[in-house]
This record gives structure tokens, sequence and C-alpha cells, in this order.
């Protein structure tokens, strides 16, 4: 886990103008998810469709602080139920447990300011360690809420947690229907992706990847590391939390299940069959694993289902510590490589060709 | 120049850029410093000689805080500067290279730069993407360009040449309104003609800025510094022009005579 590859990215130096650094890739990428809804039936564009982004949002804020930040975290589902238990919590459930009827403008918000901070705080006990011990703590503070969540009846309404959670009407359109989900969820997923793209060629982003770089150096340029890495985990559980919303949606209930170690390890595992080279990675890798989950079950029942993720994971780990990515740049067609890459806006290629002046 | 140089660090008033009192450091059982005294005055340029395992490099980290001395006091223009953060004395000025370099892998010569202006400057965080316009950008073009690496600045760092990898060192050094520089063996393993370069970007230095240079090369460290401390076995042996050092034979026998591989 030590030696993930670390995001490719373009110089500083601006240059291009952001109608160009679009690209081809993204816009038919774009106009695909756009007119999804007009090929795909109910179930594929929530089961499959909604239910992808919402996974690859999580694993998203996981790439942020592992591609960037060189901080493995296995907290990211733990920081998506602290929002999901707030929407329980103020917004409508029918377990007769609080259930606030709050409007969805204020819990909304709350909730992912809720989940923002408590990833801060899993960020400020983590950064103390490094490499594989983060990975553990962040284990352990996971195991540690969800077993709290279990036996937490005042607040987390114990094992049956909270069910009857749904999506609110708004503008006349019910956001629970497949299509107002899917499009919530794409918007979402979109904000968060354009985001973290932009963002890691910010001044941020660089401070960021500089620290996954050293540490040391970058304590002796004047930065303030612990700062900075804490303020990385925030946006995380921005993102994170949001995901955490949509969740409790689309299962229309959250438990302790929901934030189970399982689920937790299913983040990683998407995050690093994606790739976590790009933050079009763990979308990748939530397709994936959704399609998986979805029909691997069918044909091969549930308790196999395990093992054969295991096998994938196994396989693309040993081709290419890259993921998904990792096994295009490889097997890339060699014409349109070149196309796809700038297209994302990556600089893999320009590395390689830029080679060493001397 | 010398005698000025070392009246005014006779005197011992606020003009110190640092003022070492006592200082030592212990690593378990082991003593890498101890008990050393050090006046440096604002603007002088100071050689730390030494054999391997001297302490010259823990001395370096106690300044910066890389780690904590385990005794004595650090004041940096006066400021008791012992237990500050890492960071807040770089803020203040100080700088330093590492003798091992200390980079960043996977940002691009510029990128390096222009973080380490931001750095020190009060705006060193945003979460916009960098503009041309932007001042601290401007630096970094203007340093990466004072350190020869003009052909490199968008080479990724670790594809550079070691010596590349040195002149970076140096240019980290450099950002934003450094008063006082630590450099580590900023001439170990250059080449001769790099090394040339080492000593016109020192001596091109604004006569402000002071630094202590730790230099195993004789030649190198006399033709950049004007006072020269002599470290053995974690303590300051003696100190003195480069003349005095020179010969004396106290210093001829533990160091030039002691080899250093
Ligand atoms: N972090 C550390 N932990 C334990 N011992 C250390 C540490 N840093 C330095 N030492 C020990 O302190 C002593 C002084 O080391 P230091 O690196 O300061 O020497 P130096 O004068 O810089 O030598 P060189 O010329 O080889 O760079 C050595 O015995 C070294 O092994
Ligand atoms: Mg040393």
């Amino acid at each position: 886990m030590s030696d993930i590859s670390h995001p490719p990215r373009d110089g500083a130096t601006p240059g291009k103008g952001w109608f160009e650094s679009v690209g081809i890739g993204h816009l038919l990428l774009g106009f695909f998810l756009l007119v999804y809804p007009a090929m795909a039936s109910d179930f594929f564009l929530t089961q499959i469709g909604g239910y992808s982004l919402i996974l690859g949002m999580i694993a998203l804020s996981l790439m942020l602080l592992a591609g960037y930040g060189g901080m493995v975290s296995l907290a990211q589902i733990t920081v998506a139920g602290a929002a999901g238990y707030v929407v329980a919590i103020f917004g409508e459930n029918n377990s007769g447990v609080y259930g606030f009827g709050w409007p969805w403008w204020v819990y909304g918000p709350l909730a992912i300011l809720i989940a923002s901070f408590a990833s801060a705080l899993i960020g400020w006990i983590a950064v103390r360690t490094e490499g594989i011990y983060t990975i553990m703590i962040t284990l352990a503070v996971a195991t540690a809420c969800f077993y709290f969540a279990q036996q937490n009846y005042a607040l987390f309404n114990g094992f049956p947690g909270y069910n009857g959670l749904r999506a609110p009407e708004v503008f006349g359109l019910n956001w629970r229907d497949p299509v107002p989900f899917y499009y919530l969820c794409l918007a979402n997923a979109v904000v968060a992706y354009v985001a973290v793209l932009y963002g890691a060629r910010s001044t941020f982003g660089l401070t960021l990847q500089a620290i996954r770089d050293n540490q040391r150096r970058m304590r002796s340029i004047g930065f303030d590391v612990t700062a900075h890495k804490v303020f990385a985990w925030w946006l995380a559980g921005l993102i994170a939390g949001a995901a955490g919303i949509l969740l409790v949606w689309f299962n229309g209930r959250i438990s302790p299940g929901t934030i189970a170690v399982g689920p937790s390890i299913n983040i990683l595992v998407i995050a690093i069959i994606g790739g976590l080279r790009h933050p079009i990675g763990p979308f990748l890798g939530a397709v994936i694993v959704t399609l998986m989950q979805t029909f691997a079950i069918d044909i091969i029942g549930a308790e196999r289902f395990n093992t054969l993720i295991g096998m994938v994971f196994l396989v693309i780990v040993l081709i290419s510590p890259d993921g998904i990515l990792g096994l295009w740049e490889r097997f890339k067609p060699r014409a349109g490589a070149e196309d796809w890459r700038s297209s994302l806006g990556t600089s893999a290629g320009k590395v390689e060709n830029q080679g060493r002046k001397t | 120049m010398a005698t000025n140089v070392a009246a005014s660090r006779l005197e011992g008033t606020g003009a110190n850029a640092l003022e070492l009192e006592g200082v030592g450091r212990r690593f378990g059982a082991l003593t890498a410093l101890s008990g050393i005294n050090m006046r440096i005055a604002a603007g002088e340029r100071r050689a730390v000689l030494g054999s391997n395992g001297a302490g010259k490099t823990t001395l370096f980290n106690t300044i910066t805080g890389d780690f904590n001395p385990t005794s004595g006091t650090i004041r940096f223009f006066g400021e008791d500067i012992t237990t500050l953060a890492a960071h807040e004395r770089i803020r203040r000025g100080l700088r330093r290279t590492y003798q091992i370099s200390q980079l960043f892998t996977n940002l691009t010569v510029l990128e390096s730069v222009y973080l380490a202006c931001r750095g020190v400057s009060r705006r060193r965080f945003s979460l916009l993407r960098p503009r041309a316009s932007d001042g601290a950008m401007a630096q970094a073009e203007s340093i990466v360009h004072a350190v020869h690496l003009d052909d490199d600045r968008e080479v990724m760092v670790g594809t550079l040449s070691h010596g590349q990898q040195r002149q970076l060192e140096i240019a980290l050094a450099l950002a934003g309104a450094p008063r006082f520089i630590l450099f580590d063996e900023p001439a170990a393993g250059l080449s001769p003609t790099e090394r040339r370069d080492l000593i016109a970007i020192l001596n091109a230095l604004p006569r402000h800025i002071g630094y202590i240079i730790i230099e195993h090369d004789l030649d190198v460290a006399l033709r950049v510094s004007e006072y020269v401390s002599m470290m053995h076995n974690g303590t300051l042996f003696t100190e003195g022009t480069p003349e005095e050092i020179e010969n004396d034979p106290a210093v001829q026998e533990i160091y030039l005579g002691g080899g250093h591989g």
C-alpha cells in the first residue's frame, strides 16, 4: 500500500484556458452520462447509475487523501455515515426516534458540515501516523464508530438504526424517482470531480502533494504540515458527507451495517481497482464493483461473491498497481491514447516524453 | 573584513543573527552535541568544519527545529526560538539546505520553488491555481534563473541529476526574504564546474544575508566564508579566521591529518 502511485500532473504554469482543458474525453463522457436515462431502465438508472456515482464519490474522497496526500483512510464510509445519521435524526424517519422533520435545505448542509468536521477530527488523530499506521488507525476509528453506533440507542438507535429516510420533493419533483435521483447523484458527483480535478493543481493541491513527497522539507520551507493535512481531511469530508446523504436516500435507511468494516474496505477496494492516479479512477472502480455486486451474485451466489471481488482485486493490483487507469495506460490503443490522456487533463504522456535534459 | 566581523561578534549585542548558549543534543546514550556556544552577527558568513560524525548536521537540526536540543538556548535575531516549531522559524527568515537532498520528487522544479515562495509569504494557502501574474510565481522564476535551472523548470524533480538537485536545494533556501541560511555540504558530490557555479551563487547573495556553510572541502569553505568554526566530537573545538584555522597545528592534526574519506 505504501507504493501507491501518485497522480501525474501538468506544471503549475498556467496556459490553457478552461475550455481547451476540458477536452474531448470529458465531453464524450459528459454527453453519455446526460443521455444515459434515455436508454437505461429504472433499475440501471438507480441501482447501477446512481449507486455507482454515490460509491464513486466516497471513493473519490479517499482518492483525494491517498493519491494526493499519501494518507490511506479506511474511515471514509464512517464519514458518509455521519452525514447519514444527521439526515435521519434531523430530517424525517419512521423509526419513531427523533426525526425532527427539519427541511432538507437545513439538514442537508448541516449533515455535510458535521461530516466534514468528523472527517477533520479523524484526520487530526490520523496525521500523527504514516503509511500502514494511518490505515490501521482509521480502521480502528471506523470499527469503534461501528460498535458505538450499534450499542448506542440514545443517539444512533442501536442495531436497527433509522428507516424511512427519503429524498424530499422540491420544485414539484420527487427526487426519489429514478430519473431525478440519477441526475441529483450525477450533479453532485460532477461538482466533486471537477473540484478535485481543479484543486489538484491549485496552490493547496500542490502543497498537499509536496507534503506527500516530503513532509520534512515542507516544514523547512515554512508550511504547517499538520494544519494542511487536517484541512485535506476536512475537504474529503465534504465530498464523503454529500455522498452520505445521497446514500441514505438511496437505501431509505441507515444502520450500523452501513458503516461496518466490510463497506469501509469496499471503498478502498473500489478506489484501488479504479486507480488513484486520477479522480476518474474511483468512479470507474465504483461502476465495476457495482456491476459485479449486482450480476455476479446472481451467477455465482452471494457466498462466492467476496471471493470473486477479492480475486479481481488481486489480479488488477498484480497486473497494474495503478488499477484500471494503469491498465489503460499499458494496453491503450496507441493513436488514441494521447487524446484520451490530455482530455482528462493528466500529463503522464508529457512526463514520459519529456525525459531528462542534461 | 574579517576583523570587523570578529569585532561585532565579540560585542554580543542584539545585532546577532544567531546566538547559541550551551546547546546540547543527546540520542539515548550518545551525546551528539554538547555545550555549543556560538555568536554569529547579522550578515556574517561562517564555515563549520569537522570530521564525519562531529555533530555539524545535528547542530543545524537543532537550530532549524528539525528536532529540538536537549539542553541550551538558541536565539534568532534576539528571539528565543529554542522550542519553536520548525515552520515558525522559517517564517522568521531562517533557511536551510540538507546534506541529503529533501525534495518533492513528483513536482516540477518551478512548482517546488513556487511553493517555497508561498510557504514564507503570508498567503501560503489558496484553493485557486497559481496565476502567471502571481508574485510568488514571479519570484520563483527569478530564483530558478539564479540557480541556473531555467531549462529544467518544467521537469519533474525526481528526474533531475544529482547536481541539479543540489542546485534546487539551494533555490528552496533562497525563497522569500531570507535573513540567515544554513547550508549543509552544498558542494558534496558536485563536479568542479558545478562547484564553481555554487561559489558564484553564494558570493552573489545580497550582503545582508548571513549564512553558515558546512563544507569538507577547505578550498570551497575558505572562498565563501570569513570566519571558521571547527567542531570535533560534538563540541566547538576552535574558531578563527581562515588563516588562523589553516595554520593551527591542532586543527591540522585533528581535521586535515585525520582524513575523512
Ligand atoms: N537522528 C539521529 N538519531 C541517532 N543518532 C544520530 C541522529 N542524527 C545524528 N546522530 C548521531 O550524531 C552524531 C553526529 O552526527 P551528525 O550527522 O551531526 O554529524 P556530521 O558532523 O554532520 O557528520 P557528516 O560529516 O558525516 O555529515 C553521529 O554519531 C550520528 O550517528
Ligand atoms: Mg552532516
